[in-house]
């Protein structure tokens, strides 16, 4: 069975889970909207415009928050599964990139949700065109934590401190994504381009994707 | 398949010294022992999940110390004590879902559920389903991927009578095609009907033979 069928019945498998338990936008969402909900209530009274944090909070919050929705499928994995799926033979580069990909539609979705909120509570100013350059930096920035998680997930698997191992190797590797995706709102303000915003967010998502596949069949082995 | 002195260490601690086991085409074997004593272990080095320490095995031709190939591990067919069906798909999506990762016809399914006295559940979700429910489901499977090496780790054991059938069954055919089968327990009347040799496993060393 080739590569790519093999990674899009993994994705389809995991949204259909997703679809059934909702961890994604009936548990986590919800709490990343409250903590959206309190930056706002608990900004201090010197700051004149909240709207110009508006931006700065929403990233914040989607990366740490994203983090559970990308995670969640690595962590929720008992050893029987993972016998089970190394002897149906399925390829550990089409299970990185099906978790992967399912991880990216999900956390697309829960980003662009959590921006309306950000936008109703904060109503920042948003600079003319601001659409599709956003959609373009949520997509990407989430396309980016999908495969940062997925990878941290592969590489704690089987630790006894996974869920926090995990966390950990995602916070740093996230700051290319995270200033990728935050400037590119504050260039287009500012009257700047955007391209070089856009370029790093491709080229962090382009690495991680290479080092993906092609840590997962060491990784798999090292596994044994 | 055959071990040579192999040796198994898991975090640091020897979990099986010195085992040496062979099995032909068509054979069965057991192992009995009590708890700790590395009968999974076993297994999971024979499923080809673990590598050796030390020693030497083949398992289908495959060098159990170096890089296994794809069509070995789909040859090989694992029931462990705890049943690996994801929970929130229903049975005959599982099933669905192992024909699809492992490139088999998934019109075998319904069939399979049949064999096993499962053709009127096969919607319910796998969390809604007792442990000798998704047993059976494995079982379903099995037939479907007709293994050449089947390893049971306590496959019988919280079985009703029926199921336990199925699972000699399962072993018996499995041999008629040629292959091997290997099952462990800590009962020796848990193991089945026909199997060849028991080995007993104590401390992760391998005693005497009956």
């Amino acid at each position: 069975m080739s590569l790519w069928r093999q990674s899009t019945e993994v994705m389809r498998v995991d949204l259909v889970v997703e679809q059934r338990i909702g961890d994604t936008f009936r548990i986590v969402l919800p709490f990343a909207v409250v903590a959206l909900m309190i930056f706002s209530l608990a900004m201090p009274a010197g700051v004149s415009d909240v709207g110009d944090v508006g931006t700065a909070v929403f990233w914040g919050v989607a990366i740490l928050y994203g983090m559970q929705v990308a995670l969640r499928t690595s962590m929720s994995e008992t050893e029987q599964r993972k016998d089970i799926a190394m002897l149906l033979g399925l390829d550990p580069a089409a299970r990185f990139l099906g978790r992967s990909i399912a991880a990216a539609l999900l956390l697309t979705g829960f980003m662009a949700v959590l921006f309306i909120a950000m936008v109703l509570l904060f109503t920042p100013d948003l600079p003319r065109g601001w659409a599709w350059p956003t959609g373009l930096a949520i997509l990407l920035a989430a396309a980016g934590l999908a495969l940062l998680a997925t990878l941290a997930g592969e590489v704690a698997s089987g630790l006894r401190n996974r869920s926090a191992l995990a966390s950990l190797l995602i916070a740093p590797l996230a700051i290319p994504l995270v200033v990728g995706a935050s400037q590119v709102l504050e260039s287009m303000a500012g009257n700047n381009g955007i391209l070089i915003w856009i370029l790093l967010l491709i080229t962090t998502d382009l690495a991680l994707l290479v080092a993906g596949v092609g840590l997962s069949r060491p990784l798999e082995e090292a596994s044994r | 398949m055959r071990l040579d002195s192999v040796g198994v260490s898991l975090g640091g601690v020897t979990v099986l010294a010195d085992v040496s086991l062979n099995l032909g085409s068509g054979e069965g074997i057991a192992i009995v022992g009590p708890n700790g004593s590395g009968k999974t272990t076993v297994l999971r080095l024979m499923a080809t999940l673990l590598r050796p320490a030390y020693g030497t095995g083949t398992i289908l031709g495959a060098d159990l110390a170096g890089v296994v190939d794809r069509s070995v591990r789909t040859s090989i067919g694992l029931i462990t004590h705890a049943p690996a069906l994801l929970d929130e798909l229903t049975i005959s999506e599982n099933l669905i879902h192992f024909c699809r990762v492992s490139g088999r016809a998934e019109a075998t399914v319904p069939k399979a559920l049949s064999a096993v006295g499962m053709e009127k559940v096969t919607d319910r979700p796998a969390a809604r389903c007792s442990f000798g429910m998704k047993r059976r489901a494995e079982i379903a499977w099995l037939l479907i991927a007709k293994p050449r090496l089947l390893l049971l780790d306590e496959a019988r054991s919280g079985l009703d009578a029926e199921a336990r059938i199925l699972v000699d069954s399962l072993s018996r055919l499995t041999r008629e095609r040629g292959g091997g089968v290997v099952a462990v327990s800590h009962e020796e009347g848990d193991l089945g009907t026909d199997l060849v040799a028991v080995h007993r496993l104590e401390n992760g060393r391998l005693g005497q033979t009956s």
